[in-house]
């Protein structure tokens, strides 16, 4: 387009202020980004790489966020031009659109590499070491539960619930003795890993540690497990994720990561 | 086909009813379908707002409210279970009800016949049939509100066992049946609906019209159809299968052992993940139904008023084909942590990246579209901006949910929220008012004023972009969705202002719309008298007058010699050459 040079004025406010606009959203919103004002809660376990594939796909997208507005905002500037006589009619360039397809292609091959292999480590089979708990939601409690010194859990069973017996627990199982039961509290040891028996007794919840990057639905009729390894001492909140009912947002629990020692001397106390 | 409907061309129907109300005319029942989908999405909308307000000042006393709702607002105070209905219903009604209404059965009703150079679609009762199937269903949804317990409250994908067990929440009484009523007759109106469009699409494209030449919007419309054809039917079994699973004891979704309101029940042999399945594998491709169109909007519209031809038309079609074709295998991104096998979620994160490849090559052919171009910015083109980059953002966003293993802390939180309400809501939403704009001129005969479309684009963009955006940072920092009140915990109550912020932004974006129904109902009476082809657009609608009489042109059907993309040829007079213009009258026009 030779004719387009020649004239300079022209411009439409209206594509200025809205490339401004795109501009000023890019900046505000990156801005808060940089200074995290709000940010993913402090991390307490092994699950830090979860984090690191967070931050790695906020750069990428960040980049191409910025530079896709920034463009829009530009061309709306650029080509807002009134005076100019005439548009381009050019509406083919086979290297452009292989550059791009192929560029984008090439990215999310990356990323989906990168977040496979995160994936099956996160679900991969837990260590032997691993303690065994067991955490199971109702309407609107959490319920967990040790197998305490015999290491198993007793048997349970669904003709056995009553508002007494909260898990079904069959007396009759000796292993079903020691069992721990705690409603809404949770205890860990710290630096050793955990083995969390998810399930639920009527909806389905989804337990969600937020500091943990742990989160997990429970689902009647099934027992999911995830492990994970706690790795600071200190209180935390357990979250339930999926809505389950009216008392969905105050289906609260507490976490507990103990010291070893603490947690020895807890499990102690606790049971006959 | 044409033949056959040369008959009723010449006279159409005379009676106010026949005409107006039980209309089989497309245009007609377009209108119909809009201004439905318009008036729900008001109440919608209000619904927004009261869930918006819980969210920023949650359980406060407004005593004025509280006369409004006096059951799900007793004395002033939101119940949780009313908070639960307002988004429930607030999501199925926009989902369905507006966002897909209004563009696809809306618009495209109105504009496919239009478009391709038919008088008319190719089952006009059945279309008709299809409206006045839909409206029973807007009705029964809206009307649940007033059922014992309150509407439906199992959020809009309605997971078991808490839409199937009717003592698991207030909502899941007579409320849940109404939603699953409603959605019959959604789900029967969109499959006549679809028949029709495809069928038109193939068989009355006028003399000329390729399916090469077929404008971006057809082609967005011819998909929407077929995916809405294919997908809908797993959600009309779902639907049937929860039916009887709350009211005649079978067990689809119920498994052994469940304990609710302190009794055992005597389900057996289910399981809840066969409704998630079943969701999603209509419920993904649905979210492509509402975007699409949108997609199909914004291309034709930035072409328009860029005055320059669509970048790469055939790509355009093809990536609207893949996108099309890969949302029917991305369902599982919604179940990543649903206790599906991980191996499962291996799978779907490799289809939901992939998808990601030809969203991004549309974005990018905007872009080149808008290279070199001579912009105008008028209003429709504002928002078919605006939706080019509510979709990089929202596309953007979905790289995260994308991939499982980063999707474990965001998911279920306002990271979601924040994510689905730029790409599927936005961007559908900001193409329903693109559309308006631009279209209104042909379906009322008059052009809706400039000033106030133009000020309901900055009011709703900076809006749009300050009620949402933040929701990412709350996702971030780990906040739920669904939930009633976020000061319950310790570790989201200093995120509080963020909500009131948010909350704020959507009290503007929710006046802003009030411009928009202003000028929509004033335009239609009031309006400025609109020329045939207001905006020198090519598309075959711009040569029958406005508003097209019945049969939509008066003389013979246009033939068409081109693709719609002729902006800006080099050496002729003007920039604009009409599809149903010939290369004869192309060399008379040439300079010199």
């Amino acid at each position: 387009m030779e004719e387009k040079a020649t004239v300079k004025s022209g411009r439409s406010g209206e594509g200025l202020f809205l490339a401004l606009l795109i501009w000023l959203m890019v900046i505000v919103t990156t801005a808060l980004f940089f200074k995290r004002a709000w940010w993913l809660p402090t991390l307490a376990s092994d699950r830090g790489g979860i984090d690191g594939l967070f931050f790695a796909i906020l750069i990428v997208t960040g980049i191409a966020f910025v530079v896709v507005q920034a463009m829009l905002g530009y061309f709306l500037w650029r080509f807002s031009d009134r005076s100019v006589a005439r548009a381009a009619y050019w509406h083919e360039s086979r290297p452009l659109e292989i550059t791009w397809t192929l560029g984008t292609t090439v990215i999310l091959s990356i990323l989906i590499l990168v977040g496979l292999r995160l994936w099956t480590r996160v679900f991969s089979a837990p260590p032997d070491d691993a303690l065994p708990v067991e955490v199971t939601g109702q309407q609107f409690e959490w319920t967990s539960r040790y197998p305490g010194k015999d290491g198993a859990f007793g048997r349970t069973d669904p003709k056995l619930f009553s508002p007494d017996n909260r898990l079904g627990l069959d007396e009759q199982d000796p292993a079903s003795k020691d069992d721990i039961v705690l409603v809404n509290q949770l205890y860990l040891p710290v630096d050793r890993p955990a083995r969390v028996r998810l399930r639920s007794k009527d909806m389905l919840h989804s337990f969600f540690l937020p500091n943990f990057r742990v989160k997990q639905d429970t689902v009647p009729g099934m027992t999911v497990e995830n492990w994970f390894v706690p790795t600071k001492e200190g209180d935390y909140e357990i979250a339930c994720a999926e809505l389950c009912g009216l008392g969905h947002y105050k289906m609260r629990g507490l976490l507990h990561v103990l010291s070893q020692e603490g947690f020895e001397k807890w499990l102690a106390e606790q049971g006959p | 086909m044409a033949k056959v409907h040369e008959p009723h061309v010449a006279h159409a129907p005379q009676s106010f009813i026949r005409r107006y109300i039980f209309s089989t005319d497309h245009k007609v029942i377009g209108i119909q379908y809009y201004v439905t989908a318009m008036l729900t999405g008001v109440v919608a909308g209000i619904l927004a707002m009261l869930v918006r307000l819980n969210l920023a000042w949650p359980a406060h006393e407004w005593p004025l409210l509280g006369k409004l709702f006096p059951v799900g607002m007793e004395f002033g105070v939101m119940k949780p279970e009313f908070y639960i209905s307002l988004f429930t219903m607030h999501g199925t009604l926009m989902v369905f009800f507006v966002l897909s209404l209004a563009p696809v059965s809306g618009f495209g009703n109105f504009l496919i016949p239009l478009q391709i150079g038919a008088r008319d679609m190719a089952y006009p009762f059945l279309n008709a049939l299809s409206y006045w199937t839909v409206l029973p269903g807007v009705i029964i949804m809206l009307s649940s509100f007033f059922a014992e317990g309150g509407a439906a409250a199992a959020g809009w994908t309605s997971y078991a066992p808490l839409s199937a067990v009717q003592e698991a929440i207030p909502g899941s009484g007579m409320g849940q049946t109404l939603w699953i009523i409603g959605m019959v007759f959604f789900i029967a109106s969109f499959t006549m609906g679809g028949l029709n469009f495809v069928t038109t699409i193939i068989n009355l494209r006028t003399k000329g019209m390729s399916m090469r030449r077929l404008p971006l919007t057809v082609w967005a419309l011819f998909l929407v159809a077929i995916l809405g054809l294919l997908a809908f039917p797993a959600l009309t079994a779902a639907a049937v299968m929860l039916l009887f699973d709350r009211h005649f004891g079978t067990s689809f979704f119920l498994p052994a052992g469940m304990y609710v309101g302190d009794k055992l029940l005597a389900h057996q042999g289910g399981t809840p993940l066969l409704w998630q399945h079943l969701f999603w594998f209509l419920g993904h491709p649905e979210v492509y139904i509402l975007m699409l169109p949108a997609m199909g909007f914004t291309s034709d519209i930035i072409a328009t008023f860029s005055r320059r031809p669509i970048f790469s038309y055939p790509v355009m079609v093809l990536s609207m084909v893949a996108i099309g074709g890969l949302s029917f295998v991305v369902w599982g991104h919604h179940m990543f942590l649903s206790g599906m096998s991980p191996y499962l979620g291996m799978a779907f994160t490799v289809t939901t990246l992939v998808i990601a490849i030809p969203s991004a090559v549309k974005t990018f052919n905007w872009l080149a579209t808008l290279w070199r171009a001579k912009i105008e910015f008028t209003a429709p083109m504002l928002f078919a901006l605006g939706i080019v980059s509510l979709f990089v953002t929202g596309g953007l966003s979905g790289i995260f949910l994308g991939s499982a293993a980063a999707d474990i802390p965001l998911h279920d939180t306002y990271f979601v929220v924040a994510h689905f309400h730029f790409i599927m809501a936005g961007a559908s939403l900001f193409g329903v008012f693109a559309a308006t704009y631009y279209w209104f001129p042909k379906m009322f005969g008059r052009m809706m004023n400039s000033k106030l479309g133009k000020l309901h684009f900055w009011l709703t963009f900076v809006a749009y972009y300050s009620t949402f955006f933040p929701m990412h940072y709350l996702g971030i920092g780990g906040m739920m969705r669904r939930i009633y009140d976020p000061t319950v915990y310790q570790y989201l109550a200093p995120m509080q202002p963020v909500n009131v912020f948010i909350t704020l932004s959507a009290f503007v974006l929710g006046a802003a719309q009030l411009l928009f129904l202003f000028n929509f109902f004033w335009s239609v009476y009031k309006g400025k008298k609109a020329e045939q082809n207001p905006w020198n657009a090519n598309t075959l609608e711009w040569t029958a007058a406005s508003p097209p009489p019945h049969g939509n042109w008066e003389g013979p059907l246009p033939t068409v010699h081109r693709w719609p993309y002729d902006y800006s040829v080099p050496d002729v007079s003007d920039d604009y050459i009409p599809q149903s213009v010939s290369p004869a009258e192309v060399q008379a026009r040439k300079k010199g």
